[in-house]
């Protein structure tokens, strides 16, 4: 499964937001699939970090509540152009995503 | 150590980047480290309480109005809500969002540190109508903030 | 109590709005954007193409705060990758789909048929020697579309009648719009004409005019982009009526009169419906 991570970053405020989107199923483990009538195993992100040149700025745990293809943004003061924003994420089967981008 | 205890102990230790460092280096990489303090028993938690000790342990929540929820007052789908939580308050550490009627209340948590602010957005999954609370933790105190979220059940979308 | 608009209220409403059976398109059109300007007098021309966010307020903050990063961006991009990756034979579907998406559908005179904009992408891709989309709900399809008509977001909607047999199935999209149909005896206009802004249950009603600009959506409840014809489809289902298939006539005709019914709105897809 294909679940690439897509970033968004823009000034707001006098600061600057990092937005932070994933294709991810966030599975709950409770939904009955229609056609096999059977559980779908929970699927769903559990650590979603952000890093500004190299340091974390947010740490984020998430649980099976985070809605289907998650979205997650925080707000960083002292960013500058040319910046480097990572994102890492792993999920509860032990798939990895991330994306990089510059400010 | 019990996992809330080791959790405040790594989220420490990252604060002060001991462990960026070393992902840095190339000798652990930040989303095993990571992996491993995902705080299970918070997570799992069925009631509003549980949830706030294991994330937490004892320490006691007071409401803040220095902390803004931006959320629909009835929500359009309760699969996806969006949520901003903005907040005033000085040396923030953490923010968390819980819904208190969801089957297992904890939505997410996360730790901010090196510049990030009092500030999280994200979209969340109601199974139905209920309150949300915030959890704020700045200066080493707990802080809240609620808002209800309705949620209607519909079909339609044009 | 407006919010619990209940079904039993919907079915005691006598439809007050009623086409002139005779009238031809250019009539229906201003009577239909007329009726529209009349019962909502606040709501600016252009945001009809915001689909129920142009009526619903409440709704409308939220909807905006998701359309700031929107969900469907990803597979967006996906599309975007479908687009400009070349097929086998080098060709691209840039090379066939040479009519801007704001002009679909069209009466084709050669297969003698409304074409739409998925009718078009198959057909490009059979042309060149690649397999057809076999989902016309979802999937590559939906992406592909999406990314067609996101090149051309804010161009005006004007769709070509000029030819008779246009006016034909036209006229055909037209009864199906206002033909009662189903258990529960509710036809397109039912809800989205006579009660549009009103409340089904927990769900507010879209106004008739402007839809299908947002097309594909993203909607909450599927969590992935969705075609037309697969809401048309939902939305026959919820009124207790069987659906059509993807790109069947009934659906191609409903949309051709919709979509004219649009003239002069932007496109906005994709967008983002609960």
């Amino acid at each position: 499964m294909e679940m690439p991570t897509k970033l968004k970053i823009r000034p707001k405020d006098g600061l600057t937001e990092i937005l932070v989107l994933v294709s991810h199923p966030m599975e709950t483990g409770q939904r009955v699939d229609a056609k096999t009538k059977e559980k779908v195993p929970a699927h769903f992100i559990q650590t979603l970090s952000i890093q500004l040149n190299g340091k974390d700025v947010a740490v984020a745990d998430l649980g099976v509540a985070v809605s289907k293809d998650p979205l997650i943004g925080i707000s960083v003061a002292g960013a500058k152009k040319g910046d480097k924003v990572n994102v890492s994420w792993s999920d509860n089967l032990g798939n990895k995503g991330g994306a990089d981008e510059t400010v | 150590m019990t996992t809330s205890n080791r959790r405040t102990f790594l989220k420490g230790t990252l604060a002060g980047g001991v462990l960026t460092v070393a992902a840095s280096a190339g000798l652990l990489k930040p989303t095993q480290v990571l992996a491993a303090a995902w705080p299970k028993s918070a997570f799992d938690a069925k009631t509003m309480d549980a949830t706030i000790s294991g994330l937490y342990g004892n320490a006691s929540v007071a409401p803040n109005a220095a902390i803004t929820i931006k959320a629909p007052l009835q929500a359009e789908n309760g699969a996806v809500v969006p949520i901003t939580v903005s907040t005033t308050l000085a040396n923030v550490e953490s923010i968390a969002i819980l819904v208190e009627k969801n089957a297992t209340p904890l939505v997410c948590s996360v730790a901010l540190m090196n510049g990030a602010q009092g500030y999280f957005s994200a979209r969340m999954k109601m199974g139905k109508t209920s309150d949300v609370k915030v959890i704020v933790k700045a200066g080493g105190k707990l802080h809240s903030a609620s808002q209800q979220i309705k949620v209607t059940v519909g079909g339609c979308g044009g | 109590m407006k919010k619990l608009f209940v079904l039993l209220a919907v079915l005691g409403l006598t439809g007050s709005v009623t086409l002139t059976a005779q009238a031809d398109p250019q009539s229906d059109l201003r009577e239909f954007q007329g009726y529209f300007k009349k019962k909502f007098p606040d709501v600016p021309f252009q945001d009809y193409a915001n689909g129920v966010y142009a009526l619903d307020k409440d709704a409308r903050s939220e909807w905006e705060s998701l359309m700031e990063f929107p969900p469907f961006e990803i597979e967006l991009d996906g599309g975007k990758k479908l687009w400009e990756k070349p097929f086998a034979n080098g060709k691209k579907f840039a090379g066939c789909l040479t009519r801007a998406p704001q002009n679909y559908p069209y009466w084709d005179n050669g297969t003698n048929e409304v074409r739409t904009i998925e009718m078009d992408v198959n057909r490009c891709l059979n042309k060149n020697g690649e397999a057809e989309y076999k989902d016309l709900k979802k999937g590559p399809m939906a992406a592909v579309v999406a990314y067609f008509k996101f090149l051309h977001r804010g161009q005006l909607v004007k769709v070509d009648l000029s030819n008779p047999k246009a006016v034909d199935a036209y006229e055909k999209g037209k009864q199906f719009y206002w033909a009662r149909r189903a258990q529960l005896n509710f036809s397109c206009s039912t809800c989205h004409v006579e009660n549009a802004g009103k409340f089904i249950r927990g769900d507010s009603l879209s106004a008739g005019l402007g839809h299908g600009t947002g097309f594909p959506v993203y909607r909450g409840k599927d969590g992935h982009l969705t075609t037309l014809h697969n809401r048309y489809a939902g939305c026959n289902k919820q009124v207790r009526a069987a659906p059509y298939k993807e790109q069947s006539n009934e659906y191609k005709n409903l949309e051709l009169y919709e979509t004219y019914m649009a003239t002069g709105l932007p496109i906005t897809a994709p967008s983002y419906r609960r």
